[in-house]
């Protein structure tokens, strides 16, 4: 198949930043004002694109955190040695301009005619993708049951965490701490294994339909084990953030 | 036009007396950046060779082979065509006139082949006079994996693109012919001081 | 740089095919593996965007952006779409 050059810039488009909200101490939510957005999909990402006064761009691919029909948002965690999140986590503020592509995806994806049981599996970040489907689950009134497992470092490292102790009917959150847990804490405290996937996701026997999304090791880790357990491959979806969940 | 991002500023370390050498359109990083095309190999040291040569007619070492020839500790400046440098970055290896001196060599040019598949050509003549090596450490350490070890070509007056990881072999030939990024526009010799990063700069 | 998948290229693919891809069927033309462009092996961030078979790890297409126009090589896949 040959290639093919055009030129770029077909589908950039500037938005502007309505808002930023914290989340956790290093996790932003940036609520945008997009002039031609044509609506999105739960699950679905934007490229951003940003340039310094020598010319000099760069460009990283963020999530969107609400649900179809919500304003549009990206939800954002700061990476200490990152070129681009510190910037959008710190700088950036209402009134800025923000250039942008999207909605992006295609296949991870979900509607509530995809029926279910969903079982949703985040590693840290993550969690974004998936909080727009569970956010569009709810505004539909969808009655698809709904596994959440979340895996994070610490409680404070839980994005979203007010919304998700508030979890809608037919939403099960299951949350592991990783690396600290609070006293008394009497969930997992490790990482998603085989053993821990036994006891939370849905039988493979029924139909479920699993999203992993977090860093490439957390997808592949569980993606596999979720295969290994029965589940057929095509109805795994993952979305891989690389090592860090982008920078 | 894109806007210019208010406040965004690329990461950029200017240490007193550096300007001149930093070529142009570059950044300074105290970061070592891993970039790869492909999966990190991990060759087990008893089945890594080098070669050099051309056709039936190679010279080629094993892993001990290799090491017990002269080596050389050097400090050279690194530039990537993604524009990021890091100076005075501190390796140790084998001269690459070393190897051509117990080779014989015969041809203008060489193509660099890699485990994992990647080539990138250059002409001998950049390849000698002391400006290239075959080196196995970096600061002191045996190179990781992820920066090209067991061994990695190093010619820091080009762009770090052709400081081929994981190099195994220097093929000599006559013609010079593209390598894996020179095949899709970058340029066939990669200069930074003349900034030359594309085909065409 | 660990890999990503083919969600990451999206955009790339949105604008050099203008349309949405990342659910399109792929065949490599090495080893006949089938799967979307989402489930493909992508490293990002070098020279070019290098995009993998997850099966047999052969090249299946390599992006460059050279000033401001977008190459894509796709040699390596048998069919795309």
């Amino acid at each position: 198949m040959a290639g093919t050059a055009l030129r770029g810039r077909l589908t950039w488009q500037v938005a502007k930043v309505s808002a930023v909200t914290a989340e956790t101490a290093s996790v932003r939510t940036i609520t945008l004002e997009v002039p031609d957005w044509p609506g999105h999909r739960a699950g679905q990402h934007l490229d951003i694109r940003l340039t310094d006064e020598d010319g000099y761009v760069a460009e990283r691919s963020y999530s969107i955190a609400s649900a179809p029909g919500e304003p549009v948002a990206i939800t954002v965690e700061r990476l200490d040695d990152g070129e681009v999140s510190p910037y959008l986590t710190a700088e950036l503020r209402a009134g800025d301009d923000l250039e942008l592509r999207g909605p992006i995806g295609g296949y991870f994806v979900w509607e509530p005619g995809d029926g279910g049981p969903l079982l949703l599996l985040a590693g840290g970040s993550g969690i974004v993708p998936l909080r727009s489907i569970l956010r569009h689950r709810e505004r539909t009134g969808s009655t698809v049951p709904v596994r959440l497992l979340y895996s994070s470092r610490t409680l404070d490292d839980v994005i979203y965490r007010a919304e998700f102790d508030m979890a809608a009917s037919g939403v099960e959150v299951v949350h592991t701490l990783t690396r600290h847990q609070p006293p008394g804490w009497a969930g997992y405290a490790r990482r998603v294994d085989a053993a821990l996937l036994a006891e939370v996701a849905w039988p493979a026997a029924g139909t479920p339909l699993a999203y992993v999304c977090g860093p490439t090791n957390f997808v592949e880790a569980v993606s596999q084990a979720l295969v290994q357990g029965g589940y057929p491959p095509q109805r795994v979806k993952t979305e891989r953030f690389g090592a860090t969940g982008g920078t | 036009m894109s806007p210019i991002s208010r406040g965004f500023r690329r990461r950029r370390q200017d240490p007193a007396g550096s300007a001149d050498r930093v070529p142009p359109g570059q950044y300074l990083t105290k970061d070592f950046p891993v970039l790869s095309a492909g999966p990190t190999p991990h060759t087990a040291l008893d089945r890594w060779s080098f070669s050099i040569g051309r056709g039936g007619q190679q010279k080629t070492w094993s892993w001990a082979e290799f090491r017990a020839l002269p080596s050389q500790d050097v400090t050279v400046d690194i530039h990537c065509v993604t524009r990021w440098s890091k100076l005075d970055t501190a390796w140790q290896g084998v001269s690459v006139d070393t190897l051509l001196d117990l080779a014989g060599h015969d041809g203008q040019f060489a193509m660099a082949h890699c485990d994992g598949g990647y080539t990138t050509n250059l002409p001998v003549a950049d390849l000698t006079g002391g400006k290239a090596w075959v080196a196995y450490a970096y600061d002191g350490q045996p190179l990781a994996p992820e920066h090209g070890g067991p061994a990695r070509l190093l010619v820091p007056h080009l762009y770090f693109w052709k400081s081929a990881k994981w190099v195994r072999s220097l093929e000599l030939r006559d013609t010079n012919e593209p390598g894996f990024w020179e095949n899709y526009g970058y340029h066939i010799y990669g200069d930074p001081w003349r900034e030359q990063r594309y085909a065409g700069d | 740089m660990e890999a990503v998948d083919g969600n990451a290229i999206g955009g790339l693919l949105l604008e050099v095919f203008g349309t949405e891809m990342t659910d399109a069927p792929t065949i490599c033309a090495s080893c006949g593996d089938a799967r979307q462009v989402a489930e493909l092996v992508v490293y990002l961030r070098g020279p070019g965007t290098v995009v993998r078979c997850r099966s047999c790890g052969n090249v299946l297409m390599v992006f460059v952006t050279i000033h401001d126009r977008t190459c894509v090589d796709l040699m390596g896949l048998a069919s795309l779409g």
